[in-house]
């Protein structure tokens, strides 16, 4: 049973346990999705009152938030398990259990809850995004929708690296996990406008330390047809998503690093 | 009155013992200062970007708003966006009736306990805030980005009534989130919804004048106004004078209004434990 | 071939102190201190295939410590292990697909799912054979009565329940070698008597090596033949259990119930522990005045209504020897 198939079947197993309670799921998704439509009234409400901001119009604005949102959802919805590593596995001892098992923590991690409850983020990205391509006149080709899922598919793999890299943190201190926000939910503020906004050397930091612009500006940019007003090529723009695959992989390596040391130590 | 006394000195003893226990995460302090420090340095770019091609007059001015954004993460603690987690476990393990086991009013009992967990939260995380953006970043030569002083010492002292009643009113709400934890018997659905609410309500997510003018009368007189918005406004002599004041009397009203009704409901919440055996 | 070979291990943990009171707490925001632990001090024994070992010993003693190094979840300071010919730390993966872990505390199934999901989904992540899969399983669930449980969800169980199925599944891949950390606690008397047989059978019938930790010497009894004691990090005691009862306290009891009010017995070699009305009890050492001696000295001038004569209780046994040790609680 390889990796990916054992994947499926926590997966199952995760979907069949959140669905022993339909009513009260369904209660949750309805409130997580006006819960999390607040954060786009603010941005609503922004440029209602000031119109554009550098340049960049509320709908050109929506489809950099759409992608990020989309991204970072996918994550949010699989990654829980390293979401919640500090408390419910170092802190309990229940990770003993996780390394009494014959197969990769990180797989294991993966597969132990699939948090479907937060998928309106990427309901609402996915619909800001249909309507705001109407605004902007999107090209949606192949090569555009293509490009979109690279793109996300990129950012789901920052994302993930980034949490790994949160939960490896919890084992040398259980407490200041939230760091890590400030770059998940950071990140997606963050990156929800476009990068000319910011200073240079935070366009710096996005770009070459956690690249989060790598798999949200530079690939918006070039799906919205503009050119980069900071000069970087077209092609850059394209590939530029890799990023986020180098990224996980640093941060794979690190959480090994992590293992090692909880090891030593102990619980 | 030796009895009233007598309370006063247990809630004492309650809030100091929470308030040391919180003390000791020092990490979780210093990771919350980080976070919040970019949270800050965001918004104030992405201002500096919307005021850049912007008409001049406006609700704020860019210090004005600076400065709400830099107050609004320094006294981000003051956000009751979850239900105590010392009640959220007592109604998961199934203990909360216990509670009512002490010699104490348990609404006040919880408030004394709420507002040293706010409290405890806050003081440090303010205070690391305070440091840099009002005497570090004006060092640093971006004083235009720094957290300015109140306009006058007036503002000032007002801003700290302000803050003070603002804790005050964070616990009265907080304890109307317990509630609807032990009722529902589950802090997920409160949690998520109070969440954003609160964020938007109060100022933090958006300052409360960007709004559009259909929704501001609203958004003025309700009470998490007063978590943010009335108070960072006084701070930076938006709201002066007899704004000022009419504001701290709104939050005074509304302080007033939600213990009432916490305390109200809490006590037939309880009472409904006791006969359920709950 | 010894199974486990377990060479002068030793395991030092680092803990963190707080300080008491307000300028202790502020203290404590910039600086930490710390104390160094030394729950292991080179502990050394081998274990043969199909053995069942006890491992006792108070609070902090280091056996948690020892049985999480044995596991693999925890690297030692210094010192070697080898079990079934693998470093338990060094090779983790290969290690604990062979062995099966219990702990009385945590469960390892899926506590929403029902208890035959979390079977499958242990196959699953043991990678066993479907044919070989599914005699395991059903031999569990028959040797443990398991068929009523299966539908329902893990946290739906009673204590006693859920760890007949917790050592089912521990056993689900067929390990030779199996951990029990406290299996018995928390659970009521005929939960703990199942369990003692079933840990029984998979020794005595199946073969399985089992390493049992616990605090209820009455699982000793029942299970083990060879015992260690540790305290303060050093093993005090490896021995067949008898043996070591033996040792430590060599009185008996004697109980008698007389016809009319007890009276104060003055016999040499035994002790008046408490009377009370009709009975008496006794202590006395068998090697100074034999059990028929003793009768016979108390019934040839008294009338005895009953008379019955009992071993020490083993939690006094035990007690005793970690007090001539001076290994109490840490």
């Amino acid at each position: 049973m390889n990796g990916i198939r054992l994947y499926w079947r926590f997966l199952a197993a995760s979907v069949r346990a959140q669905m022993q309670f339909p009513g009260s799921f369904l209660m949750l998704l309805i409130s997580q999705a006006l819960a999390t439509s607040g954060e786009f009234v603010g941005i609503w409400a922004l440029f209602r009152h000031f119109g554009q901001i550098k340049g960049w119009t509320f709908p050109e604005v929506a489809v950099f938030y759409a992608v990020i949102n989309m991204s970072f959802s996918i994550t949010e919805v699989t990654a829980r398990g390293f979401d919640i590593f500090g408390p419910q596995f170092v802190k309990t001892g229940n990770f003993d259990r996780l390394l009494l098992r014959p197969r990769s923590t990180p797989l294991q991690l993966l597969g132990h809850e699939c948090r479907l409850t937060r998928f309106d983020r990427f309901l609402q990205g996915a619909v800001v995004l249909v309507v705001a391509a109407q605004f902007v006149h999107l090209d949606l080709g192949v090569a555009t929708i293509a490009l979109l899922l690279a793109t996300i598919a990129g950012g789901v793999a920052l994302f993930a690296g980034i949490m790994i890299l949160q939960a490896t943190l919890s084992f040398w201190t259980i407490e200041s996990l939230e760091v890590a926000n400030t770059l998940t939910y950071g990140g997606v503020e963050a990156s929800q406008y476009p990068l000319d906004v910011y200073v240079p050397w935070f366009r710096k930091f996005l770009i070459f330390v956690v690249p989060l612009a790598c798999v949200g500006y530079f690939p918006v940019v070039r799906i919205l047809g503009h050119h980069d007003s900071l000069g970087a090529p077209a092609w850059l723009c394209s590939v530029s998503s890799l990023m986020g695959f180098l990224f996980l992989a640093v941060a794979l390596r690190v959480w090994r690093i992590g293992i090692r040391h909880y090891c030593s130590t102990g619980s | 009155m030796a009895a009233v006394a007598g309370s006063l000195r247990s809630y004492r003893s309650v809030f100091a013992a929470r308030f040391m226990l919180m003390l000791q995460y020092r990490a979780a302090a210093a990771a919350g200062f980080v976070t919040q420090c970019w949270w800050g340095i965001i918004k104030v770019m992405v201002f500096a970007a919307f005021y850049h091609g912007a008409a001049a007059r406006q609700p704020l001015s860019f210090q004005q708003t600076v400065a709400y954004v830099w107050l609004g993460q320094a006294f981000l603690m003051l956000m009751p966006w979850w239900g105590d987690p010392e009640i959220t476990e007592m109604v998961r393990s199934g203990n909360v009736s216990y509670e009512r086991l002490r010699p104490l009013d348990t609404y006040f009992f919880w408030y004394a306990r709420a507002l040293a967990w706010i409290s405890a939260r806050m003081v440090p995380r303010a205070a690391l805030m305070f440091a840099m953006v009002a005497l570090l970043v004006p060092l640093v030569g971006l004083r235009q980005w720094g957290l300015a002083p109140p306009p006058s010492p007036r503002a000032a002292a007002l801003f700290v009534a302000g803050l003070l009643m603002a804790v005050l009113l964070s616990g009265a709400i907080l304890m109307l989130i317990n509630l609807l934890v032990v009722v529902l018997v589950s802090d997920r659905g409160p949690s998520l919804l109070a969440t954003q609410t609160v964020t938007l309500l109060s100022g933090i997510l958006v300052p409360l004048p960007f709004f559009p003018g259909w929704m501001r009368t609203f958004l003025f007189l309700q009470p998490c106004a007063g978590l943010a918005d009335i108070p960072f406004r006084i701070y930076s002599g938006n709201l002066a004078g007899r704004l000022a004041l009419a504001g701290l009397v709104q939050m005074a009203v509304w302080i007033t209004a939600l213990i009432a009704i916490g305390r109200r409901l809490t006590e037939r919440v309880m009472s409904r434990l006791e006969v359920q055996g709950g | 071939m010894p199974q486990i070979r377990v060479e002068n291990l030793s395991k030092t943990y680092r803990v963190s102190e707080r300080r008491p009171g307000a300028w202790g707490a502020v203290q404590g925001l910039f600086a930490r201190r710390y104390r160094l632990v030394h729950a292991l001090k080179h502990i050394s024994f081998s274990l043969e295939r199909g053995e069942l070992l006890g491992f006792i010993g108070p609070n902090g003693a280091g056996k948690s410590t020892t049985i999480k190094i044995l596991s693999g979840i925890l690297e030692p300071l210094s010192g070697r292990c080898e079990i079934d010919g693998l470093t338990p730390w060094r090779d983790r993966i290969r290690h604990v697909a062979r062995i099966g872990v219990v702990f009385g505390q945590r469960t390892q199934l899926w506590w929403d799912l029902p208890v035959i999901d979390g079977f499958d989904l242990l196959r699953d992540i043991y990678r066993v054979p479907d044919s070989e899969y599914r005699r395991t399983r059903d031999e569990m669930i028959g040797l443990m009565r398991l068929e009523r449980l299966l539908e329902q969800p893990v946290r739906q169980l009673s204590l006693g329940q859920r760890m007949r199925c917790e050592i089912a599944a521990a056993m689900l891949h067929r390990p030779a070698l199996l951990f029990l950390d406290e299996p018995t606690i928390g659970l009521d008397a005929p939960s703990k008597l199942a369990v003692r047989e079933f840990v029984k059978t998979l020794n005595r019938k199946q073969g399985v090596t089992v390493i049992l930790t616990t605090h209820d010497m009455h699982d000793i009894e029942a299970l083990a033949e060879r015992v260690i004691v540790i305290g303060n990090g050093v093993i005090l005691a490896d021995k067949p259990f008898a043996l070591l009862r033996a040792e430590v306290l060599t009185e008996r009891r004697l109980f008698a119930d007389f016809v009319g009010a007890a009276p104060a017995l003055e016999i040499p070699g035994a002790v008046v522990r408490s009377r009370d009305g009709n009975s008496i009890e006794l202590s006395f050492d068998p090697a100074i005045i034999s059990v028929p001696r003793l009768i016979e000295s108390i019934s040839s001038t008294y009338e005895l209504a009953d008379v019955h004569v009992e071993q020490p209780q083993i939690e006094e046994v035990i007690a005793r020897f970690y007090d001539l040790h001076g290994a109490s609680e840490a």
